[in-house]
């Protein structure tokens, strides 16, 4: 009674995989633990990254977690790649359904909420304040706590490969499959209150950075001054703030129905379970957008910087960004086409979605006019937005066939679906993700990634990713269906050995990822950058140091025109020498605060009890939650001062790296 | 373009003589007029002088005012030029409203006109 259903038959002994995998999780994760306990490293942890309420650290644990989860993802994809090329002819494969079931959900949920997601709200964290100029987010603090929400979540969604199992509805967990009737155990329990604690701590990253946009930028900076990035992002987190109260609603919606007996979405007492899949869908498509504005944004930065041009039709590049961010809202119907709507709405949101392919079609045209004519480097950031842009455009025509009603009765639920949106969020987002990676990581931390491993990483990964999507989409018009367990067509098995050859290839990608990193941060000093501007940059994240001092600028930039730090060193090398040094003044800077941390401990509590029904330890959860809060709102001092000797000190080294530099472009061609 | 923010650069700071009602005296007035407004809504569910199928319609009437009332007297939206962030939140949020719920009832009324049956006898046929 103590623990509600919780009891040693949640434990999975009789499944060696689930198993062997949560113990081989569990020794790492101790592992590093004591490698950290050792070494004396917690004060460290605590002070520097778990209470930091600095957006440049906050965006990096985002992004750690979402590598991390990347990866778990991945892991999920082989054995799915695995089971279908052994499970055919009659063979089952090691995979049970229920197994099986478990986890291509797990691969959605956790590849789109904890791998996607964090990674470009990490990214966008980590370079918005630097891009307008200023020292940090609008509400610090909150920040902290949405990234330990969005933590608590992923870590809900992991415990449950050992203490229970996870929801076996797919990604979305259709009604009336989730309901109690037809699941009656704790998985889609445990994606319930992952993705609501998690959707809290995304809501509330949304509302800070489109404060921050809003409110928070360098004197001068005005809109149409802002990089594209930060245009982009304003539209994603626009777009946040609008969407994830659908979702927030419509999983409370089902949370009800499966904890109070409620009947939203059941078969009877009046439910109606097409109303569960028309409101997850209205956050659904905004949701896709939500993924791919920031990539855009990278890529508008990439292509811009590695061309050595400014952003070639800047301003439609805007008016696309925010017609897509109206049009997004318009759309959702095309993920149930043949749920039996009739024609009139169906041709609506058909033309709807061809249309809302208008705005991508401008920012392509725009990339390819922004490298027209300049003088382009191909590092391992542009390599990466060239295979998005061949790819997506491939991505994109798939989609827009599938807007077509007609096409889509044939094509929905195959496999052809499936490879489609790998297509257009692998070749979108998680490159845009990749290439913002390796592109921003000299600013975070100091020294460049070796591009020789970056090259080595490349290229396997996109020969892996065309390879194995399109053999799906082959066997996808060959009408496979998606969430095969095991399939009986024997055309189909050549194809299905193409794709997980192709999952190979992306494993070697995978593996040089890693040992980019290793090697970069081994050969740390001789890839160190000195003056903060590796790539020749042009907005402001390069005119200060990497990386940045905690306070960002010395002086917050003065802003005349667009592309300002690109004016500013312009100026600098024809005249060879800086500006004149500015008088410093002391900084008020947001105090470190355990708020973030405590409250996603609670919220953890919250959600494990509630998923368990062990009802006094959800109680005491939602106290300490509250006491947290409570502390934290009478807090007495919130900043501290920052001398102007501090930051003069620092500020005076990076004109010193600076100086050096100018000394080296004496001869250099100033361009006109 | 926004001269006018260069520098606002606390959120939340806003200046006091941009606040639209004054002080307590606003508050004052938005609580009288948010209690009259829901206290009116009780009124006419709960009497005949309104004809009866006009109920709902008047109470709908009631909550968009309630709302105005919110967003004037607490929320501080008003129409001067340092407001135009939050007049195009609000209209950027109304929007979406309008377009999520429209476009769901005409969703939700076309899959059961296009099955040719009431929602009860679908009901019905579904047991």
């Amino acid at each position: 009674m103590m623990l509600g259903k919780l009891d040693w038959s949640a434990i999975p002994f009789d499944q060696p995989i689930p198993l062997v995998a949560a113990g081989a999780i569990g020794v790492g994760m101790l592992g590093v633990l004591a490698w950290i306990t050792r070494a004396g490293h917690w004060p460290y942890l605590w002070r520097e990254w778990i209470t930091s309420v600095d957006h440049k650290r906050i965006g990096i644990m985002y992004t750690m977690l979402a590598l991390l989860m990347l990866i778990r993802g991945f892991v999920d994809a082989i054995m799915m790649r695995t089971q279908q090329s052994m499970a055919t002819g009659g063979a089952q494969g090691y995979l049970p359904p229920e197994h099986y079931d478990q986890i291509f959900s797990a691969h959605g949920t956790i590849m789109i909420f904890f791998g996607a997601m964090p990674f470009v709200i990490g990214l966008m964290n980590f370079v918005i304040p630097l891009q307008l100029g200023v020292r940090d987010v609008a509400f610090p603090t909150l920040n902290s706590v949405s990234f330990w929400l969005t933590a608590a979540g992923a870590l809900l969604v992991n415990v449950s490969l050992v203490v229970g199992e996870f929801a076996r509805t797919g990604w979305l967990p259709y009604a009336p499959l989730s309901e109690t009737t037809y699941s009656p155990g704790v998985g889609v329990d445990y994606y319930l209150w992952a993705i609501q604690i998690s959707g809290v701590g995304t809501l509330m990253s949304g509302v800070n950075l489109v404060t921050t946009i809003l409110k928070m930028r360098a004197p001068g900076m005005s809109y149409l001054r802002m990089p594209m990035f930060c245009w982009t992002s304003l539209g994603s987190n626009m777009l946040i703030v609008a969407a994830f109260p659908i979702l927030t609603a419509t999983l409370a919606m089902l949370t009800l129905d499966r904890y109070m007996g409620f009947h939203f979405f059941t078969n009877d007492a009046g439910g109606n379970m097409m109303m569960f899949v028309n409101l997850i869908w209205a956050w659904g498509h905004p949701e896709v957008y939500i993924l791919i504005l920031p990539a855009f944004g990278i890529f508008s930065e990439v292509f811009s910087t590695f061309s050595g041009k400014p952003l070639f039709g800047y301003r439609s590049m805007v008016a696309a960004t925010l017609f897509i961010v109206v049009v997004s809202f318009l759309v959702w119907l095309h993920h149930f086409f043949t749920m039996g709507a009739g024609a009139d709405v169906n041709a609506a949101f058909g033309i709807a979605t061809s249309v809302i392919a208008v705005g991508t079609g401008v920012k392509i045209y725009n990339w390819l006019f922004t490298m027209y004519g300049g003088r382009v480097r191909f590092p391992t950031p542009m390599l990466w937005s060239l295979a998005f842009m061949v790819t997506f455009v491939i991505g994109g025509m798939t989609g827009v066939l599938l807007a077509v009603p007609p096409a889509d009765f044939m094509l929905h639920n195959s496999m052809f679906l499936v490879a489609h949106f790998h297509n257009v969020i692998v070749g979108g987002v998680v490159f845009g993700a990749f290439a913002g990676y390796t592109y921003w990581f000299p600013k975070a931390f100091g020294f460049q990634l070796d591009e020789t491993w970056g090259r080595i990483a490349f290229w396997p990964s996109v020969i892996g990713f065309v390879l194995t999507f399109g053999a799906l989409y082959v066997v996808g018009l060959d009408g496979m269906t998606r969430r095969l367990q095991h399939t009986e067509v024997d055309e189909w098995v050549p194809w299905l050995h193409v794709a997980l050859g192709g999952v190979g290839f992306m494993m070697l990608g995978v593996a040089a990822q890693v040992v980019q990193l290793v090697v970069s941060i081994r050969h740390r000093d001789r890839l160190r950058d000195a003056t903060g501007d590796p790539w020749d940059g042009r907005s402001l994240e390069w005119s200060t140091a990497s990386p940045p001092p905690f306070f960002n600028f010395a002086v917050l930039p003065d802003v005349h025109g667009e592309e300002v730090y690109w004016g500013i060193k312009q100026k600098a090398i024809e005249a060879q020498r800086l500006g004149p040094e500015p008088r410093y003044e002391p900084i008020h800077m947001p105090r470190n605060s355990a708020t973030g941390f405590v409250t996603a401990f609670f919220a953890t509590l919250i959600g494990f009890a509630l998923i368990w029904h062990i009802w006094w330890l959800a109680a005491l959860g939602f106290v300490g939650a509250y006491a947290t809060f409570a502390v934290f709102a009478w807090r007495k001092e919130e900043e501290y001062e920052v001398p102007a000797s501090v930051v003069a000190e620092a500020d005076r080294a990076r004109r010193a790296a600076r100086h050096a530099w100018l000394e080296t472009q004496r001869d250099r061609e100033v361009p006109a | 373009m926004n001269d006018h923010d260069h520098g606002d650069t606390i959120p939340g700071g806003e200046s006091p003589d941009t606040e639209g009602p004054q002080g307590a005296t606003g508050y004052t007035v938005g609580l009288f007029l948010a209690v009259l407004l829901t206290a009116m809504s009780f009124w006419i569910a709960s009497t005949d002088v309104i004809w009866d199928p006009a109920v709902p319609v008047a109470i709908v009437v009631l909550a968009v005012a309630q709302m105005g009332v919110h967003l004037v007297f607490f929320l501080h939206v008003t129409s001067g030029p340092d407001n135009a962030n939050n007049i195009i939140a609000l209209a950027f949020g109304v929007l979406i409203v309008l377009l999520v719920v429209a476009g769901s009832v005409w969703v939700m009324t076309h899959l059961n006109h296009n099955m040719h049956m009431a929602p009860a006898d679908m009901a019905q046929h579904m047991r």
